[in-house]
């Protein structure tokens, strides 16, 4: 009850030979040591283990790793530039504090780089709304939220607004 | 996770071929079966994806309305211009089901072959006079849904497509569960010419029409057309979200916000 899984993870062509009930963070985490992908819940309530599949969004703890066969995938490792500068949205997150303990950053990074694809210039309410399917335990969501404002606005390559201290 | 033997046909004919098998079980987008299979609730032998079969796939307009493939995830919808052109209300109505990534990889045909009593898309395939096309046959929405969990569909039978007529006037409005966001209660309000249609889901064990409150919408399309009047409480879901008496006066609310939308 094995098959061989093929896809593109960070740029990079990966195949391994698995179990079809394989799920895709387990994939990432435990066959590729892609560790960055969090496993919060496990249940598809809390979005840490978000990763992109062909540029969408996606809760790998509910994708098995044979659906995303052929596929190219992005991991919170993926997002940085080879020379470790970060990604604007993961600048933005360090920049703005946008997180308490950092378990469920991996997760609400990702979704949030796929939230500014389809919509570049998102409102507060837009951001929370599309950060919906992403818990953080904590209840970092002030930061977390003004963290993707600034991402957004880093990503356009237009100069972030002024944020007011707290 | 049990184990099971995973194929992924390319042809709608293989697809057919392979649910023959004892205990295979079809996979969309598996936002609910692979959560069903983590928690051990199923044991299928195999999972034959539909992920791979072209026909399966795309939003076509079709006699003036719209015919959705049953392998188009709820975002392709919630995102189509086209369906935002033809049927705004089913639109948004795909923008409100789970969350963003649930809405990434859920499928129309997973949702209504699956026919949770919460989920949104059956009030669309009632209220829309939808058609669903199998690899058998065609199914009218009315008679597609049969219980909790239960459909029209034989054992083994495909959802290839479903077509909904275009409403001169429609809105869904939902009163959602703040976890999981599927409906306490939803209500979808059609307007056909002479013709009003409200079904509601989530408020019983599968979606029915509020048949008088149509009668009152045809009389008067108006939200205020709709005051004191109740689908009562018998036969509504009780449980830890809200109880049935809480149901029944929701969706005289939801069906008045949706006449609302709809303008």
């Amino acid at each position: 009850m094995s098959c061989t899984v093929s896809m593109t993870v960070n740029g990079k062509t990966v195949s391994r030979e698995v179990e079809e009930r394989t799920l895709l963070v387990a994939f990432l985490r435990e066959h590729l040591g892609l560790t960055g992908t969090h496993v919060g819940c496990d249940t598809s309530q809390c979005g840490a283990c978000v990763v992109l599949v062909d540029g969408r969004s996606v809760k790998s703890c509910t994708a098995l790793a044979v659906q995303a066969d052929g596929a190219a995938v992005t991991t919170i490792e993926g997002l940085a530039a080879a020379d470790g500068t970060l990604h604007p949205m993961q600048a933005a997150f360090r920049e703005h504090h946008g997180l308490q303990c950092g378990f469920c950053t991996p997760g609400m990074v990702m979704s949030a780089v796929d939230l500014v694809r389809e919509n570049p210039n998102p409102t507060e309410a837009e951001i929370r709304e599309g950060l919906e399917g992403n818990i953080c335990r904590c209840t970092g969501y002030h930061n977390i939220v003004k963290a993707v404002k600034a991402g957004a606005e880093a990503m356009a390559g237009t100069q972030a607004t002024p944020v007011a201290a707290e | 996770m049990y184990a099971f033997t995973y194929q992924r046909p390319t042809t709608l004919a293989d697809a057919a071929a392979a649910i023959q098998a004892e205990d295979a079980k079809l996979l969309g987008g598996g936002q609910t079966l692979l959560p069903t299979l983590k928690q051990r609730l199923a044991r299928p032998t195999d999972l034959i994806d539909l992920g791979a079969i072209p026909e399966l796939k795309g939003i076509r307009e079709a006699d003036g309305g719209l015919e959705i493939g049953a392998f188009t995830r709820h975002a392709e919808v919630a995102h189509s211009d086209l369906v935002k052109r033809v049927i705004p209300a089913l639109s948004s109505l795909a923008e409100g089901i789970g969350d963003r990534q649930v809405r990434n990889m859920g499928t129309m045909g997973g949702s209504i072959a699956n026919a949770d009593p919460s989920a949104d898309y059956p009030s669309a395939v009632v209220a829309l006079k939808a058609t669903v096309t199998t690899d058998r046959r065609s199914i009218a929405g009315d008679d597609f849904f049969t219980g909790m969990f239960e459909t029209a569909l034989e054992p083994g039978e495909i959802i290839k497509s479903v077509r909904f007529s275009r409403p001169d006037k429609a809105a869904y409005a939902k009163f959602r569960n703040p976890a999981s966001r599927y409906a306490i209660v939803g209500v979808f309000v059609a307007k056909f010419g002479s013709e009003v249609r409200v079904a509601v889901t989530g408020a019983a064990g599968s979606v029915f029409r509020a048949e008088a409150f149509e009668t009152a919408l045809v009389a008067d399309f108006r939200a205020e057309a709709l005051n004191g009047l109740s689908v009562g409480s018998d036969g509504l879901n009780a449980d830890i979200h809200a109880s049935a008496d809480y149901r029944a006066h929701l969706v005289t609310v939801m069906a008045k916000r949706a006449v609302e939308a709809a303008g």
